[in-house]
């Protein structure tokens, strides 16, 4: 019950406003449908830490500890965007840049692509996992076209064609698991559940086991934003709205991770080896280490921090294929506190540049000035994303290298490298946008810097102290992925 | 139906499959191009519908049913409709070095069946050659995809390109899923519909559906 009103309200959500997204109270109206996902999510959370995984709807809706973590960051922060938005649009249709059709579009869409998020997340058929993801593309295609400026047609073309063929190679990729487990399971609907999956997984044939493992990672790398593939992601975060910016990188890039992790388990159970691991390990740190080279060369703000948080999944991918209790651990721990810093970031770039006028970084100056709340909500969601103590990425980021040096020690100085870069290229870029003379005017209305602080404060309180409860279910979910 | 003639019927198909596929690299004129594509979901349609004659499996004859009523009817309609609304339907694109393009395509050909061969004889289906063609179709659309700079043949490429996927679920298992299968149609047909929204973008925007002006965004 619970698992499928976590589906069936941003599903409605997105109906009832395509209906009626255009009205002036639309924000307010998404902004509590969102609340309401929130809480069913944090319903489910709690059920399922009391009695452990769920099987519901014929077996097509499984939740366990790995995904009810996930189930509850999404909403969370799907719900904090839109609180975010709603001001934030209020600013754009001020200046003229959004008609009321478009608002309309937005809310919708908004609506409908968190529905594919816990679609994705909630399903344990891995076939509707590719469909899922494939509609996640068609909902987010058109919100990065929102403008309608030639830059963002482009961007949204990429970013749709991009990912359509990206996501083809792991429809193939998902042909040959079924035609693998089909052998075992036989044909029929069951084969490509994943609980069944699981349970068999050792039977299953490791030469097509291993030739699907390439064309998976390679198809949900792309929504990953894995280098080579990650062409589309800068463009798209630059270009789009800001609130579709924050979603893109705190949720899309985090469930096509998941993806990849769960095809991981079933891989890592069929070939008895490291394989899939050494995959991720090496694109994992190709992403590192090209991002964080990339970081120094930007100059549109938003652009930037996509750079950065292609080189955040690139250490998530890479931790996920070292594999291990502590490296599990930490990139789970990483997730969540990357998803909830970058979107902190985006939301305060969104002011930021909205106050200036531009997304170029040369033009934004001194916002500490005019309006100290956004200048410290970068400045030190900033801090924060660079791993700076006592936020929790530092802690994440620690577990990461220390677990490093203990099983791959080779990676140990590409990472601390690319890190050190990056910290180089965003301070330097951030500090002078912060402080100094500046050149940003006010905003028509006042912007929504609550969900900003609440999410750094959430980091925060990561990194210095993580609830029992919460590193329990961290270790659990640790335990199914990497037994 | 006995089951070599069956299996040599499915056999005939995949090669025009094949067949199709490279046509479609070096089809200028985007009219033909949308009636290749129509016809390639004919192929498919008929091959899907020969394998559930021949093994009996129910769900077959339905999908065969929704590949002939989405990729002969409906895309093909819509691309059409949309053809007629941009005033494109006579455009026809310079396309260079299709020599090389064709050469580069047979290489693909071999990589796939040899990329393909330790699965197919696995196969406990009827269609053990057809998976490393299912798969060089595949790979042929993508090649056209990157070759092409407009924007209607791109989509074809990219449509092509899911009917290859179609042809490799049929033809190495006996189909996905139902579930999964109406999803995958589902998708399809809602990213036709965006991607007709985006042809009017692009043409508003750029005035033209090439995309050789869409070129500003990259790292310098």
């Amino acid at each position: 019950m619970e698992a499928l009103s976590v589906l069936a309200i941003p599903l409605c959500g997105g109906i009832v406003l395509a209906l009626w997204g255009h009205k002036t109270w639309a924000a307010e109206l998404g902004a509590l449908m969102s609340l309401a996902t929130f809480i069913a999510a944090a319903v489910l959370a709690v059920r399922i830490i009391d009695h452990g995984p769920l099987l519901v709807a014929q077996e097509l809706v499984f939740i366990d500890s790995f995904n009810v973590f996930l189930v509850a960051l999404t909403a969370f922060v799907a719900f904090t965007t839109s609180l975010f938005s709603r001001p934030y649009m209020r600013i754009e249709q001020h200046h003229g840049k959004l008609s009321p059709n478009m608002l309309r579009l937005y809310h919708s869409m908004f609506q409908l692509f968190t529905f594919t998020m816990l679609l994705a997340l909630t399903t344990n058929n891995i076939g509707i996992l590719w469909v899922a993801m494939e509609a996640a593309t068609l909902t987010t295609a058109l919100l990065v076209s929102l403008y309608r400026t030639p830059a963002s047609i482009e961007a949204a073309w990429k970013y749709f064609i991009l990912c359509g063929v990206g996501i083809a190679q792991a429809l193939f990729g998902t042909i040959l698991l079924y035609f693998a487990s089909e052998k075992v399971l036989g044909a029929g609907g069951g084969a490509l559940l994943w609980t069944h999956l699981n349970e068999v997984k050792a039977l299953l044939e490791p030469t097509v086991l291993s030739l699907a493992f390439v064309f998976l990672l390679v198809g949900y790398g792309t929504k990953v934003g894995l280098v080579p593939l990650h062409s589309w992601l800068p463009d798209a975060h630059a270009e789009g709205p800001t609130p579709v910016s924050a979603v893109l990188s705190g949720l899309l890039l985090n469930v096509a991770l998941y993806a990849v992790v769960r095809c991981k388990v079933l891989v890592d159970g069929a070939l008895q080896n490291h394989m899939a691991g050494n995959l991720m390990m090496g694109f994992g740190l190709l992403s590192v280490v090209v991002a964080a080279f990339f970081l120094s060369r930007q100059k549109d703000i938003k652009r930037m921090f996509a750079y950065s948080s292609i080189e955040h999944m690139g250490i998530m991918t890479f931790a996920f294929g070292m594999g291990g209790p502590v490296a599990t651990f930490a990139a789970l721990l990483h997730m969540t506190v990357h998803s909830l810093t970058k979107s902190a970031i985006f939301f305060a770039v969104g002011h930021a540049s909205q106050k200036a006028g531009t997304q170029i970084m040369e033009r934004i100056r001194g916002l500490i000035k005019l309006s100290p709340a956004v200048g410290w909500g970068l400045m030190l969601g900033a801090l924060a994303i660079l791993g700076m103590p006592p936020f929790g990425v530092f802690t994440s980021e620690f577990m990461i290298l220390t677990a490093t040096m203990h099983s791959q020690p080779w990676a140990t100085p590409f990472l601390l490298i690319s890190l050190g870069v990056a910290f180089a290229a965003i301070f330097g870029k951030v500090q002078p946008m912060v402080f100094g003379e500046t050149s940003v005017q006010r905003l028509p209305h006042p912007p929504a810097l609550i969900p900003v602080f609440v999410h750094l404060g959430l980091v925060l309180m990561l990194g210095l102290y993580i609830p029992p409860y919460l590193a329990d279910w961290y270790r659990e979910a640790a335990r199914l992925i990497s037994p | 139906m006995p089951a070599t003639l069956s299996g040599q019927l499915i056999n005939l198909l995949a090669a025009l499959l094949l067949l199709i596929a490279f046509a479609m690299i070096t089809q200028r004129r985007i009219l033909s191009l949308v009636n290749l594509f129509a016809m390639q979901g004919l192929v498919l349609a008929l091959s899907t519908l020969i394998v559930a004659y021949s093994t009996g499996q129910g769900h077959l004859y339905f999908s065969a049913a929704l590949t002939l009523v989405l990729k002969v009817m409906a895309l093909p309609w819509i691309l059409y409709r949309l053809m007629r609304k941009l005033n494109v339907q006579w455009d026809v694109e310079t396309l260079i070095n299709i020599p090389s393009t064709l050469l580069v395509g047979i290489v693909l050909v071999i990589f796939a069946f040899n990329l393909a061969s330790p699965i197919s004889h696995m196969a406990g289906t009827i269609l053990r050659s057809t998976l490393g063609i299912a798969l060089a179709s595949v790979l042929l659309s993508f090649l056209m995809m990157i070759v092409r700079r407009k924007a209607i043949p791109q989509v074809i490429g990219f449509l092509a390109m899911e009917n290859g996927l179609f042809f490799a679920a049929t033809s190495s298992t006996y189909g996905m899923p139902m579930v999964v299968e109406l999803g995958i149609a589902l998708d399809v047909l809602v990213g036709m519909f965006i991607f007709g929204i985006f042809f009017f973008h692009i043409r508003e925007t750029f005035d033209s559906l090439d995309l050789q002006h869409m070129e500003k965004l990259k790292e310098d």
